[in-house]
């Protein structure tokens, strides 16, 4: 077990020195998050109730269309020079290669994510502070949910020709639980209320699912990379 | 026990068949040379031997071990296609890298050692995008040869080296039989393999048509064996 975490830490260092260097897959998705966010603004109008009352469900759209093109790079980062060879040829198990990966790319959205934050906040007049650490909570569950989704099609569509292309469509369907779940959860704290009775069975969704696809990715992911 | 096995191998690629009940052994110590027409099976077999792929039937053995099995990876240096090093990582951090993926005692040691023998100690935290095609290809040598494997399986290791590199590797290789260790290599650079191989393969759409020890009429004519063995036969 101790092998398992130090070598998939070897591999998340590795992703985010990479990354921190380049910024290539960070700007991309920011700056897409970012558009994408001022330009549902203005589609509609910040100042009406409906508004509001959608903008948690708009903000995981951003989230799940910005994610993608972040997710993406995953393993196609290792296309180039043949280094996904090296790294299926070393003596480390493909579920901790996935899973270095997975922390890595969670570590990443979720700064973006965070830098999305408050640029929601102003175009949308919504008080995203008001239920702080719940949203918080919410944010980090989600994200895993959709960065292990979204690393292991990565992972799947890398040696596709078509993988920019087939990766949504592979991702946005098995996302759908976790994503309605955490619009609802969000829909709700940026609306002030707390997670109460009404919204716990979704938090309890998100947990679940992120639990499953967590064990479901790691046992599958060696078939993916080697067959 | 042989420290390469392949017995009765088959990979489909859809319908086609790219090997076809390939057998071979190559010996602990010994340095077998793949060759073959485009196409015919080098790179599907050192794939399938190297674990990055299942065969469809057949087994392969690494000394008496499947291919994937972590002691066996330990064992085994692969030098494909590409470099397998990162471009935004410097030389010293790529080795390192692999050295802590393969649980050296001391990654940092063994990747200053290797930079001092490919020549590559000056640039050691220069990043890889920045070197030139030689040197990242020393470095790609390093990689493969940093955690001593028994094992070496080089797919078209001599191919678009510059004159440096391929002394560099030939040094290397030489060293590696001395010390026993056992290579398997694909090969089009007949006259740079067959000096240094004690066995030859040849393979022809997907099939073993020759197996066998070295010959001294090899070497001198590296036509000779596909005259012999090759398409016409």
């Amino acid at each position: 077990m101790t092998a398992f975490f130090r070598q998939a830490l070897v591999i998340t260092f590795k992703d985010l020195r990479a990354e921190i260097r380049t910024k290539e897959a960070v700007n991309a998705s920011f700056a897409f998050a970012l558009v994408i966010l001022v330009i549902f603004s203005f589609a509609f109008d910040p100042s009406e109730d409906t508004t509001r009352d959608m903008s948690g469900g708009l903000l995981w759209i951003v989230f799940a269309f910005a994610g993608t093109l972040l997710l993406n790079r995953s393993f196609a980062r290792e296309l180039p020079n043949d280094t996904l060879d090296a790294l299926i040829a070393a003596p480390i198990s493909g579920a901790a290669l996935f899973f270095g990966k997975a922390v890595a790319n969670y570590f990443l959205l979720l700064a973006v994510e965070l830098v999305s934050l408050p640029v929601f906040g102003i175009f949308y007049n919504v008080h995203w502070t008001s239920q702080f650490w719940e949203l918080m909570l919410v944010l980090a569950l989600g994200t895993w949910g959709l960065t292990l989704i979204g690393t292991f099609c990565s992972a799947l569509t890398v040696n596709i020709r078509l993988r920019e292309v087939m990766l949504p469509m592979l991702t946005y369907p098995a996302l759908v639980p976790v994503l309605m779940a955490s619009m609802v959860l969000t829909m709700s704290l940026v609306a002030g209320k707390p997670i109460g009775e009404e919204t716990i069975p979704w938090l309890k969704i998100l947990v679940g699912f992120d639990i499953v696809f967590t064990a479901a990715s790691l046992t599958l992911v060696e078939i993916v990379l080697v067959g | 026990m042989s420290a390469v096995d392949v017995d009765g191998v088959w990979k489909f690629y859809g319908d086609y068949p790219a090997l076809r009940d390939v057998k071979l052994q190559a010996e602990k110590g010994a340095c077998l040379a793949l060759i073959g027409r485009n196409g015919a099976g080098k790179t599907t077999l050192l794939r399938v031997v190297a674990g990055f792929s299942r065969a469809g039937r057949g087994q392969v053995r690494i000394f008496g071990k499947e291919p994937r099995e972590t002691d066996t990876r330990r064992q085994m240096g692969f030098i494909g296609h590409g470099i397998s090093v990162y471009d935004e990582l410097s030389a010293l951090e790529n080795l390192m890298l692999y050295g802590r993926l393969y649980g050296l005692p001391d990654p940092k040691k063994a990747a200053m050692d290797w930079l001092e023998r490919t020549g590559l100690a000056h640039v050691r935290n220069g990043l890889v995008r920045e070197f030139s095609r030689g040197m990242r290809q020393r470095l790609a040598v390093a990689r493969a040869f940093l955690h001593e494997p028994s094992v070496l399986l080089l797919d078209e290791p001599f191919t678009a080296l510059d004159d440096k590199a391929i002394a560099v590797l030939q040094r290397l290789l030489r060293e590696a039989l001395v010390a026993g260790k056992t290579i398997v290599m694909s090969t089009h650079q007949l006259r740079e393999a067959l000096e240094l191989a004690t066995h030859v393969a040849l393979l022809n759409r997907g099939q073993v048509a020759f197996h066998g020890q070295r010959t001294p009429e090899m070497v001198s004519d590296p036509g000779y064996i596909y005259a012999r063995y090759g398409e016409a036969n």
